[in-house]
């Protein structure tokens, strides 16, 4: 496939990996413990395992899995209010697909869909917004999610829906910005993070700038990445280099994509519709200052948040749940406690066992094998914790 | 229960010649589903000329056949039955009808059997167009004619509106398994070889593209076609295949993990083997699917004895069902009950059972 194949060359790969090698050799704290790559996107930790990268790296570089999923940052106490606002009547509820099977506290969306809530499944707000054109006589609610790789396309729906005076569109903002969340990581004094791999989509929108921080204050490496295997090696091996001679910079190997000051008319389109709030409840990670955005007063009436009451009640995570340790890498997903047992795919737990960018559920799904020896987990043991060792 | 119980011939009416029944209607009501004579003309007008062959023709309430037929064949019956839901009913490359003929032939061949008869019976929403109707008949006789099967016995229902959507299919079929053949998820053994008979995911991807949800066009049709007789083609050179199904929902993906899991073996992939079209592929990373999940309706995944791998492929080839069949991976020991696929990239990585549907994601 043309712009794709390019990206998976494997003789490509193979120098990359090699040339990894030789500089990790050099790198003399790489010998008392294995250098920390975070990749913050989900996108990329779904490439790392879909594709097997970490095979190709060395036992020195441990890929530690970052925040950057927005279906598995999201606390249960938000899926509670989409169902509440989905099962009210007359409402018709848009939502991506991935969102779909998040647990609440008592039911996901897919749950509440069988049980009689018109929950539809869509690939874009505006499909949300033809919902609203196509039905007059129903509340088309639009569940929005995401960091700013998607923000730029529901703020510029309800711009539409505003000069269309569409008076049944309404959007339930979930939206969350990384760079604060990226900060709330690094002051987090159990971490010893070596570097990033910045996060491709988003910087699309933002643009290099917003990074400057984390190699500037925080003297940490960071690249910006592609989501094609040979992007993510290719991101690797800058920042070990950037390791190995010392230096902590933002650098872009995503040129193809992300022009340095980011997508100004989709940031303008962001700043018109959406204002930071004070702070945002993040699954695993807790409450985070200035982390999400809200709907300004301008735009109210297409805010459901202020159109419809919403619970908005703050559910702890279930107390077994360690997706906050996994999230900050201070654990493995198979080191989590629930793993594989009372925390599976077809029964998650916790939100990383969701979407298939969640860490535990790439673990799960592709990487239940060691590198060397690909043994299996023994369906037997895992059975038997399930029946004795659940919560 | 049956649609020729009204056929029946009346005492004292017999001398009189009663006229083959016609469909007046332009859609389907509630009393063509009552046993009275509007449904004896559809089934007369719809069924009767579509399907015409002696078993059915016969309107009795089962359809009887030779067992002296049968042993021709083989010595042991398969017997199957398979639903039909879809929508959109019509799709590229086939329909509803294509589906449930194919369907259940497949399932008979997997077995080694030779497809011979089938049985239908259809639940039809109150409203659904008769001429929608006809061309799905139609369609249902076109592939029985080429899997070489009759339709010798069926039923019609028809629901409210609401309680169905337009139209569910049931099939069922027997076939007869061939001495010898011993065809079972178990059998797999270790330097098998896994082979497929062309392009995987096209019927998931042309389902995806018909729903037209994501506002994509491309020129992606279904791959729906009965199998039989590319089985007895690979039969012919190869009457001793380990394993053998038709990868249908869940794709070639959860077919290979049943194998894995039956036959206690690992069955490691090769990504760059596998035959994918490019509208499929595109389709798969715009939307983050991975075609290994994704349905097919026409496509198989045999295990056979490495020495015979290249027999079976070559006669595969040669069946026009079997074009651009590949051998795409191979059987080993370790790791037992697991699918491991080879990534083009070098890399590898479990390929499991899908939990639910694949989902599109967000970004």
């Amino acid at each position: 496939m043309k712009y794709v194949d390019e990206f998976r060359d494997p003789e490509k790969a193979k120098t990359l990996s090699r040339e990894i090698r030789h500089l990790v050799a050099g790198i003399a704290r790489a010998k008392q413990r294995p250098l920390q790559i975070m990749e913050v996107c989900g996108g990329h930790t779904h490439a790392i395992f879909r594709y097997g990268i970490a095979q190709l790296l060395p036992d020195e570089i441990e890929f530690v899995h970052g925040p950057g999923c927005p279906v598995c940052v999201l606390p249960m106490g938000r899926v509670d209010d989409c169902v509440a606002l989905a099962e009210l009547p007359h409402v018709i509820f848009a939502t991506f697909g991935d969102a779909i099977r998040v647990p609440g506290s008592k039911k996901s969306l897919l749950k509440a869909k069988a049980d009689g809530a018109d929950v539809r499944m869509v690939y874009s707000p505006l499909d949300a917004l033809k919902l609203a054109r196509d039905n007059p006589d129903r509340e088309v609610i639009f569940f929005g999610l995401g960091f700013e790789t998607t923000m730029p396309s529901t703020a510029m729906t309800v711009l539409q829906a505003k000069a269309e005076n569409l008076t049944n569109f309404s959007l339930f903002c979930n939206h969350i910005t990384i760079i604060p969340t990226i900060k709330a990581i690094l002051d987090s004094p159990d971490l010893h993070l070596d570097g990033f791999l910045g996060p491709g989509h988003v910087s699309m929108v933002i643009g290099l700038r917003s990074y400057e921080f984390i190699a500037e204050h925080y003297r940490k490496p960071i690249t910006i990445s592609g989501f094609e295997p040979l992007d993510v090696l290719h991101s690797v091996w800058m920042v070990i280099k950037q390791i190995a001679e010392g230096r902590a910079e933002v650098e872009n190997q995503y040129g193809r994509i992300v022009p340095r000051n980011g997508n100004e008319i989709a940031l303008a389109a962001v700043d018109r519709v959406f204002e930071t709030r004070e702070f945002f409840e993040w699954r695993g990670l807790g409450s985070i200052d200035h982390s999400g955005v809200r709907v300004r007063e301008e735009f109210a009436e297409f805010d459901a948040e202020r159109k419809f009451s919403v619970p908005n009640l703050k559910i702890a995570d279930p107390k077994a749940c360690q997706c906050g340790e996994v999230l900050k890498g201070v654990i493995k997903p198979q080191q989590c406690k629930v793993f594989g047992t009372a925390c599976t795919p077809e029964m998650p737990l916790g939100s990383l066992m969701v979407s298939t960018e969640g860490a535990c559920a790439a673990y799960y799904n592709y990487g239940r094998i060691d590198t060397t020896g690909l043994k299996k987990r023994a369906p037997s043991e895992a059975t038997l914790v399930t029946t004795e060792g659940a919560p | 229960m049956s649609d020729q119980a009204p056929e029946k011939t009346v005492p004292g009416q017999t001398g009189l010649r009663r006229r083959t029944g016609k469909v007046r209607d332009t859609h389907i009501n509630l009393a063509h589903g009552s046993g009275g004579k509007a449904m004896r003309d559809l089934i007369e007008d719809v069924f009767l000329g579509a399907f015409d062959n002696p078993v059915l023709a016969a309107m009795e309430d089962q359809a009887v056949f030779t067992l002296a037929e049968l042993a021709k064949h083989g010595d042991r019956l398969a017997f199957t039955t398979d639903t039909f839901v879809v929508d959109p009913l019509f799709f590229p490359g086939g329909d509803i009808g294509t589906l449930a003929v194919a369907g259940t032939v497949n399932d008979l061949a997997m077995s080694g059997a030779v497809p011979l008869y089938l049985s239908c019976g259809m639940v039809l929403e109150e409203g659904l167009s008769v001429e929608v109707l006809r061309r799905v008949v139609a369609s249902m006789q076109r592939t029985a004619k080429l899997a070489g099967v009759m339709i010798v016995t069926g039923d019609t229902k028809v629901v409210e509106r609401g309680a169905a959507d337009k139209s569910f299919l049931n099939t069922a079929g027997v076939g007869v398994v061939p001495k010898g053949v011993e065809i079972s998820a178990r059998n797999a053994r270790e330097g098998d070889a896994v082979i497929v008979n062309g392009y995987l995911g096209d019927h998931g991807t042309a389902i995806l593209i018909a729903r037209n949800q994501l506002g994509v066009e491309c020129g992606i049709a279904s791959d729906c076609q009965p199998l039989g007789s590319l089985v007895a083609a690979m039969l012919a050179v190869c009457p001793e295949i380990h394993c053998m199904r038709d990868a249908t929902r869940g794709g070639v993906a959860t077919v290979l993990n049943e194998f894995a899991e039956s036959s206690n073996v690992a069955i490691r992939l090769n990504e760059a083997a596998l035959p994918l079209r490019e509208e499929v592929k595109g389709a798969c990373e715009i939307l983050g699917l991975d075609p290994l999940y994704l349905a097919n309706e026409g496509k198989l995944v045999a295990i056979v004895p490495r020495e015979k791998a290249d027999q079976v492929l070559a006669a595969m080839r040669a069946h026009p069902a079997g074009e651009h069949a590949a051998i795409i991976g191979e059987v080993a020991e370790e790791p037992a009950g697991v699918v491991v696929l080879h990534t083009a990239f070098g890399g590898q990585r479990i390929v499991d059972m899908l939990v639910g549907e694949q989902l599109p994601r967000i970004c």
